[in-house]
């Protein structure tokens, strides 16, 4: 399936990514509306090591520790996207322990906040890689390299 | 076709059937419940009284779960396991299986204590039906005591605070939820807790009750309308003990969940399984542990091959809205390096010895926390970490270039 990838390499560490998904997810139709003067929760998040940056989100594992984890069942796997059904999450941030990567933190709720990939947003595909002005993030399908 | 038979039907017991079905789509699974109701996401029975779920919400699989996975769930108490017949024995009827999973999780462990048998309302807080009655005994001015500091303890108390007039917490240990905090990290959620008007009897006990009045060993008394018993649990392994198999504290299970019989499998709350962070087997009553044993023993039963190595003990938990997240195990000062830094009322303590992470605790900002689980997990020798970014927080910046590329690149 298709999954959200990094080139580290060509990461600028502007953190459009960040702004363009909060947007994409805030369910508002004018960005400044929907972002000005409020905090902020992306589902992707930007890292610095050393002089590198990159863009870290939900890697949708093939065996996700969170979907096993989550204490309220409202973590699954639906079409090979990993879910979080916010009406069950209770934020007790079991998939925050659990996630090999950092990729979910909670949200303005509470309740855990992770990529899922626009599908269902308005954006109707990953809104990080389509803002994305250095091709830094990606949405394509890659072999198993197992 | 093989029969399947699941005795218990927890999170374990759901995970048990979504292994059977991974591997073998038509044989017929039975599930055995002595709780009457389908399988619900237990630790959220104080999210419920706290008001941050509801009954429905608590379900911890869809509506259509048994139906859509072929199980017929039975509500009776399993009685008896002959192992030799390979039948199950529930009131007056019986079942025969090719493949048993016990997933009989545990029971809250109530001591002795003189003069239990006065108190008019007193409550153990395991299941949805505890949750339940104890709701219908609290009243805006109930003085309520708690009988340990625990997971459960504490999160009964944050569950009905706002709704009574008090809560005291009692607890033999020195600090609170002793099986997963170290004295430090203790002491912050304590105080954290005293600030919201929880009140704490630590080191103490109670010698005996008469009516509405505790007297503690140290002479103090607490006088109280409700009481919450929440010493501890105990695995549930009778039946599995009874029919001859192997029990310590829990079932014993090898690394794919079989028990020392034929045919016969332990998942969850019930087993003793090895814990990797100890290198020895230990009862690991904790709800992701109890759905990936489920899976493994279904995985198992149904002829396929699975087995768990890496099980650690690990908890996140919060309490009015600070979170403490924990893994693994930790040593005494002077075994190894102890790497604390404290942020925002937060503290955050990483235990290294023998160039691995073998433990952690984080209270307050728990951002990123599953990259220090996956350490210890994993096990990671520390020698391709960057130890100096690894202490400051917990992101990706800590590992090889190469590392992180495939983590981020590859399909994982």
């Amino acid at each position: 399936m298709k999954r959200v990838y990094v080139n580290e390499q060509w990461c600028l560490g502007c953190h459009l990514c960040e702004y363009n998904c909060a947007f994409a997810n805030s369910g508002m139709t004018d960005m400044v509306k929907a972002l000005k003067a409020k905090p902020i929760y992306p589902r992707v998040h930007i890292e610095q090591s050393d002089d590198i940056t990159y863009a870290v989100s939900c890697r949708h594992c093939k065996d996700p520790l969170c979907v096993k984890s989550c204490i309220a069942g409202a973590i699954s796997k639906q079409d090979g996207v990993v879910k979080v059904d916010k009406t069950k999450c209770v934020g007790c941030l079991t998939c925050v322990l659990v996630c090999p990567y950092g990729a979910v933190r909670p949200g303005p709720d509470g309740a855990a906040n992770k990529c899922e990939l626009c599908l269902e947003n308005s954006c109707g595909e990953p809104a990080c890689v389509k803002g994305c002005p250095n091709n830094a993030i990606v949405y394509e399908e890659r072999q198993d390299e197992k | 076709m093989s029969k399947y038979v699941i005795i218990g039907n927890g999170v374990a017991a759901a995970g048990c059937i979504e292994g059977i079905r991974s591997v073998d789509k038509d044989s017929e699974v039975t599930v055995i419940s002595a709780e009457k109701h389908p399988v619900y996401a237990r630790p959220l029975i104080s999210y419920y009284l706290e008001g941050k779920t509801t009954l429905e919400k608590m379900n911890y699989r869809s509506e259509d779960f048994y139906e859509k996975n072929k199980a017929e769930l039975i509500y009776a108490s399993a009685d008896k396991i002959d192992a030799k017949k390979s039948e199950v024995t529930y009131g007056s009827k019986k079942v025969r299986f090719d493949k048993l999973c016990i997933a009989a999780g545990s029971s809250p462990f109530v001591p002795p204590m003189k003069g239990l048998d006065t108190v008019k309302h007193q409550f153990t807080f395991m299941t949805m039906d505890d949750s339940l009655a104890l709701e219908k005994a609290l009243k805006k001015d109930s003085r309520v005591l708690i009988i340990g500091a625990g997971l459960i303890g504490l999160k009964c108390a944050e569950g009905i605070f706002e709704r009574v007039g008090s809560v005291t917490v009692v607890d033999l240990a020195d600090r609170v939820l002793s099986s997963i905090l170290d004295n430090e990290c203790a002491a912050v959620v304590q105080k954290h807790l005293e600030n919201k008007g929880m009140k704490f009897l630590l080191s103490d006990s109670v010698d005996s009750f008469e009516k509405h009045t505790a007297k503690m060993k140290s002479g103090e008394k607490v006088e109280f309308d409700i009481l919450v018993l929440a010493v501890g649990v105990r695995a549930n392994t009778q039946l599995a003990k009874d029919a001859g198999a192997d029990v310590n504290r829990g079932i014993i299970v090898e690394n794919n969940m079989k028990t020392s019989l034929d045919n016969i499998y332990a998942a969850g709350d019930c087993t003793e399984g090895y814990d990797s962070s100890i290198g020895a087997n230990r009862v690991l009553a904790i709800l992701p542990n109890a759905y990936m044993q489920g899976y493994c023993a279904g995985v198992n039963m149904a002829g396929g091959e699975q087995s768990i190595t890496n099980a650690i003990p690990m908890n996140s938990i919060g309490f009015f809205g600070l979170h403490c997240v924990s893994a693994g195990s930790y040593f005494e000062k002077g075994e190894g390096e102890i790497a604390e830094s404290k942020c925002c009322g937060g503290i955050k303590r990483l235990y290294i010895k023998d160039n691995k992470l073998t433990g952690y605790i984080i209270i307050g900002d728990v951002t990123g926390a599953g990259i220090y689980t996956s350490l210890v997990r994993e096990k990671t020798d520390l020698c391709d970490v960057d130890v100096d970014k690894l202490k400051k927080d917990a992101t990706l910046a800590m590992f090889l270039p190469e590392t992180r590329r495939k983590k981020l690149g590859g399909v994982v």
